[in-house]
């Protein structure tokens, strides 16, 4: 199999654009979070496409704009999300779709423009190299680990020749709840604060990043003034703090460890991926669950991504093939919500 | 009625029994082992977390991704996909309880310069006042006292240190300051903390310590560990500025200012 070294220039970051892969695990009891992408499903399913690992590093990228140029060599790219992308090369401008790999040629751009749905897509590269600090290559820049891509950075990938690949029903986020467990301090609230979060919807503020989404809805009241600070104890990603404000914010991969604001339910793993990748304005509805049926969210969420990831197939021929031509008739079946559960 | 309390008599040492299971979500829980910031109820949790990290070491605890203490509590963390809460508690349930003066002396002491001087320590006249002390017996205060690593947060390496001694007790500023200098030594309630690294932050700001508290290009990147102790050692603006100096050429060596393994 032949191997070559391609380089890729950042022609623009976009809103924001950072390299993150599975994240980093063990540190938190030193302060330093797990980071990582929002949402692990869709790093594995655009690895997948372009050959890589599934927890190799990708490109998170918020709110469209992002501008990847291949310098010399080819480079095999794969785009997790919903958006409009552009390659811009000698052959003039070609649409494609996300969820397929694709090859760059020397020379050729690759443009996310305007997201579809969401706020995020993650860019696979095959064999993309990036640096790993303490055992991930997940962007942290409090810590000083990695900064966040700028226009004019390069990075290097090891380019594979193989076919292209496609999945062919893509998840998408859908609008069931946000499922939450109640606790670790539910307590500290009033008796229908766990009714009023299940009960209506919250919207999402402009007050989101990687580190957490502030949500707007009913205040959540604390049982008194003393109740609203706690002696601060750890937090994961998924707990919902709740300030005086009673607002509460649901913290993601680069939220600090500990707080001391009370928490008064925790998003499941399986559908913090879906929360983080809400717009300002979008409403969500939360739904409470027991541990147990969190726990089993988790393993068919996993069942689901592998039942995905199986599906992926081969692009016939030289990878000419219209694919927004197959979405349309119907010979590829649309979106659909991929990552809904049963329960 | 004999037979009943027997049963009670044998489980007191049962871990629910020992503490409260607080849920927090489906990869994580929280075992609760105190209501208050004390050096006893932090014993207690370094002392759990021990024996946790032992069995999980042992390979007892398949699943476990890694355990955080705090000031009260313990949150074990794990991959719902290898394991279950019911299935850690049950094998957690099995452990002895644990002796915290055994994790006690097991605990690095640290002797760290701080440099009270100058710049350093922006907020010393104005806490001296508030306080109503001289800004020396304030400094002699803070530097006199041994401090534990209650827990670490806020920043990467960021350690809650307790206890403050009660005459230099006060609540945070009213006005947060947007940029706090890394190395910032501060206090707030009956906390002390560095800084390590720039940040906003409403902490009393009283002195600097040049010793770096986070690298991440560090096998270990915290200098301090969750139950380690701490002195400080007032040095001058000289000696600060040699200290930074050499920090900055990464010519520190950071084993110089602990004690290994003292025995209180």
């Amino acid at each position: 199999m032949s191997e070559t070294l391609s380089a890729i220039e950042i022609r623009s970051a976009g809103a924001y654009a950072s390299i993150q892969d599975g994240g980093r695990r063990g540190l938190r009891r030193v302060g330093v979070p797990w980071s990582g992408v929002l949402d692990a499903a869709w790093m594995s399913i655009a690895n997948a496409l372009v050959g890589n690992p599934a927890t190799a590093p990708v490109i998170e990228h918020f709110d469209g704009g992002l501008v990847l140029k291949a310098l010399h060599g080819r480079v095999r790219v794969a785009v997790a999300g919903q958006a409009d992308i552009d390659i811009t090369g000698e052959q003039g401008v070609q649409r494609v779709v996300c969820w397929r790999s694709i090859c760059l040629t020397s020379g050729e751009s690759l443009r996310i423009r305007a997201l579809r749905a969401g706020r995020l897509v993650l860019v696979a590269i095959g064999g993309l190299q990036a640096t790993e600090t303490l055992g991930s290559a997940s962007t942290y820049a409090r810590a000083g680990i990695g900064k966040p891509l700028t226009a004019g950075e390069r990075l290097s990938a090891r380019f594979t020749e193989a076919a292209d690949f496609l999945l062919p029903e893509p998840p998408v986020g859908g609008g069931a709840p946000i499922r939450v467990v109640a606790g670790p301090q539910a307590g500290h609230f009033v008796d229908d604060a766990l009714a009023t979060l299940c009960g209506v919807p919250f919207s999402v503020t402009d007050q989101a990043d990687r580190m957490g989404v502030r949500l707007q809805g009913p205040p959540l009241e604390h049982r008194s003034d003393a109740h609203k600070d706690i002696i601060s104890d750890a937090t994961v990603p998924g707990s919902m703090q709740v300030p005086g404000s009673g607002q509460p914010i649901v913290l993601l991969a680069d939220a600090q460890t500990v707080g001391g604001y009370p928490k008064i339910a925790t998003v499941i793993s399986a559908d913090l991926g879906r929360l983080a990748n809400r717009r300002a304005g979008e409403t969500l509805r939360f739904q409470l669950v027991d541990v147990d049926a969190a726990e089993r969210a988790a393993r068919s969420h996993a069942e689901q991504l592998a039942q995905l990831v199986a599906s992926i197939r081969r692009l016939p021929g030289d990878g000419s093939v219209d694919l927004q031509a197959l979405y349309n008739s119907g010979l590829i079946s649309g979106p659909i919500s991929g990552f809904e559960s049963e329960e | 009625m004999a037979a009943e309390s027997h049963v009670r008599k044998v489980t007191t040492s049962r871990l629910s029994e020992r503490m409260r299971v607080a849920d927090a979500g489906d990869q994580a829980f929280t075992l609760v082992l105190g209501d208050r910031i004390a050096a006893e109820v932090v014993d207690t949790v370094s002392a759990l977390d021990r024996q946790v990290n032992a069995l999980r070491q042992a390979g007892g605890l398949p699943g476990l991704i890694e355990t955080v203490p705090s000031f009260c509590s313990l949150t074990v963390i794990y991959d719902p996909l290898q394991t279950s809460r019911q299935q850690l508690l049950a094998a957690l349930e099995q452990l002895p309880p644990a002796d915290p003066l055994a994790g006690r002396s097991a605990s690095r002491l640290w002797r760290l310069p701080v440099c009270y001087e100058g710049d350093c320590g922006p907020d010393l006249a104005a806490t001296a006042a508030v306080l109503g002390m001289s800004v020396e017996t304030l400094i002699d205060q803070h530097r006199q006292a041994e401090y534990r690593v209650y827990t670490l947060g806020f920043l990467p390496g960021f350690p809650f240190m307790g206890d403050l001694p009660s005459a230099l007790q006060l609540p945070r500023r009213t006005e947060p300051r947007l940029r706090v200098a890394p190395g910032s030594v501060a206090i707030a309630g009956a906390l002390t903390a560095i800084y390590p690294s720039e940040s906003p932050g409403g902490w009393h700001l009283l002195g600097q310590c040049a010793v770096p508290l986070f690298d991440p290009a560090r096998p270990q990147p915290s200098l301090l560990q969750p139950g380690d102790r701490v002195c400080f050692t007032a040095v001058n603006a000289a000696e600060h500025r040699r200290l930074q100096q050499a920090a900055k050429a990464r010519a520190l060596d950071l084993a110089a200012f602990s004690e290994a393994e003292v025995a209180s």
